[in-house]
């Protein structure tokens, strides 16, 4: 093929990335929309392939990880999504990395010049250093999320000012690969190499309920590294599907910090409330809780004209999703109005619980945002939180606390609440939950799933 | 003005469009779905791919193309990954669609 003619082809490609986010709007559009997005990607792949060599090394290679990633995407629970998206991530910037340096060993096979010019080492520079980024500050998102690293924030002292420090030092090994006369490794590689010490160090003091945010961002680096690597070669159709990608993942982060009330710089420089830590100090006084057991609760609901779900993470440690199906129709079959409430950052990333719901085949209609339901809640009977704490803290209304103006669900104003958690523990934040001692609220301690479980035997 | 123009400057005139295209398209996206849109981007970003399969095209076999080899698997593991894991949450979704029509 011409160069013209891959060059349009590659625009067809662009068309239907972008297509395939525009079908995402609403859920009767979203299927169609990933059927083009595979459109896009096949026409981008034969074309590329019309322009390369060694066909055989290559489909063997695509066809190996299109075998592991058909698997995986088989296989995996949804309750490992988070997990498994953060892993993707990590592949994407790994991938940038190795790219980068088979296009600083050989640039002629992509079509640059043999020395490179000025331009295309600082391309080269910010998609290897987003890259490394992105695969090490996944990784260790990866780790967090599938708990086989402590979600706990780890911090030191001057954590930040080493960031700084590596950050200037790796900027300045950059500029000495700009100036060399020839193609200068050590630098390439002593940048690199600080560049994956970055973004582990960038993630690691991150604890795991801010997980929403750092796994939108680390979307948003998986697609400013493809986009860079665009740059390094001329691409405007990786361009394109990388702009695509970062600036959606960039609207994830910033929705996901808006519902938390926190700034986006707050969150990325890691360990809430380790800035001060006065906010959890108990007055004193010993509050006392209510606590009841799944018949009770069940009982409760059974009589109740409308109950609101409110989930969260803990919901999906325990599987409880299919469980808390069977609830709603019990419920709903005794013709008790049931609906669930979702706050933006429940779960481990954005939409979580969403997913968890639908696979348990919860009606969509039964499910809704916080803003289309808060107002609901001062005329509901019943509300259950299963797993979620933070999120209904009524504490975000009171001046001077630490999460004062977060966007909270209003399940204080229910008639009665019912909270199932597993101990009397602190959120995330650190706060004690004033909602837990309330005169109208039963906590249920156990497990979400087995809890739930008795309460569809009781009804 | 006389010359050419750099082709940097294209690709940064491009790459500033098509950030502001992924800004509207992406907050009409409904909430419900930001799971499927965070695996479905993560496939698109796969198309790192193209990409990889320059770094693994030249004939004469030196070490870079087999670090192309690799980066193809990668990527190919995030389109194949990618897509396949959206279609399977996207046919929830639909289950639903149908109970609740």
């Amino acid at each position: 093929m011409s160069a013209n003619s891959v060059a349009l082809a590659y625009l067809i490609a662009s068309v239907f990335f972008i297509l395939a986010l525009k079908g995402l709007s609403s859920p009767l559009t979203a299927r169609r929309g990933n059927l083009f997005g595979m459109v896009g990607m096949v026409i981008a792949v034969v074309t590329t392939l019309t322009v390369t060599k060694n066909w055989a090394l290559i489909l063997i290679c695509i066809a190996l990880g299109g075998t592991i990633g058909a698997v995986v995407a088989r296989r995996v629970q949804m309750t490992a999504m988070p997990e498994l998206v953060a892993f993707m991530h990590s592949l994407v910037g790994l991938a940038a990395v190795f790219i980068a340096i088979a296009a600083v060993n050989n640039p002629v096979s992509f079509g640059l010049p043999a020395v490179l010019p000025m331009g295309s080492k600082l391309e080269l520079f910010l998609g290897t250093f987003i890259g490394a980024m992105t695969w090490s500050g996944s990784v260790i998102a990866f780790l967090k999320l599938s708990g086989r690293m402590s979600g706990a924030p780890i911090t030191f002292g001057g954590q930040h000012m080493v960031n700084l420090i590596l950050a200037i030092v790796m900027v300045g090994f950059g500029l000495w690969f700009f100036f060399s006369e020839t193609t200068n490794w050590t630098a390439f590689a002593t940048m690199t190499a600080i560049a994956f010490v970055l973004g582990f160090l960038i993630i690691v003091p991150i604890g795991g309920a801010d997980m929403p945010v750092v796994i939108s961002m680390l979307n948003s680096y998986s697609g400013w590294a493809a986009a860079g690597i665009g740059f390094s070669l001329g691409n405007p159709m990786l361009i394109i599907a990388g702009s695509l990608v970062g600036s959606s993942g960039a609207i994830l982060s910033y929705i996901m910090c808006k519902a938390m009330n926190r700034p986006f710089l707050s969150v990325i420089l890691g360990g809430f409330g380790s800035e001060g830590g006065t906010a959890a100090v108990s007055d004193g006084t010993q509050k006392t809780h209510r606590s009841g057991s799944a018949d009770d609760a069940a009982f409760l609901m059974g009589n109740a004209d409308s109950v609101i779900i409110v989930p969260g993470y803990g919901l999906a440690v325990a599987r409880a999703q299919h469980s808390v199906k069977e609830l709603a129709e019990k419920l709903h079959q005794k013709g008790v109005n049931v609906r669930f409430a979702i706050h933006p950052v429940a779960g481990r990333m954005p939409g979580h619980m969403n997913v968890l719901l639908a696979e348990a085949e919860i009606p969509y209609e039964q499910v809704l945002e916080m803003d289309e339901i808060n107002s609901d809640f001062s005329n509901t009977d019943v509300v259950l939180v299963l797993g979620a704490n933070d999120v209904v803290n009524p504490a975000a209304n009171v001046p001077g606390s630490p999460i004062y103006g977060m966007p909270i669900l209003d399940a204080h104003k229910a008639r009665t609440v019912m909270v199932v958690k597993r101990s009397m523990a602190a959120g995330y934040a650190g706060l004690d939950n004033d909602l837990f001692y309330m005169d109208k609220t039963m906590m249920v301690f156990g497990d979400a799933k087995k809890v739930v479980e008795d309460m569809v035997k009781a009804l | 003005m006389t010359g050419e123009v750099d082709p940097t400057i294209i690709n940064l005139t491009v790459f500033v469009l098509a950030v502001f295209v992924g800004y509207h398209v992406v907050w009409n996206v409904t909430p419900a779905l930001h799971t499927p849109l965070m695996s479905v981007t993560n496939a698109i970003s796969g198309i790192i791919l193209v990409g990889a399969m320059l770094a693994a095209g030249p004939v004469e076999t030196d070490w870079g193309v087999w670090l192309g080899a690799v980066a193809v698997t990668l990527a190919a593991i995030n389109v194949f990954g990618g897509f396949l894991v959206t279609q399977r949450m996207l046919e929830m979704f639909r289950k639903k669609d149908k109970k609740g029509s």
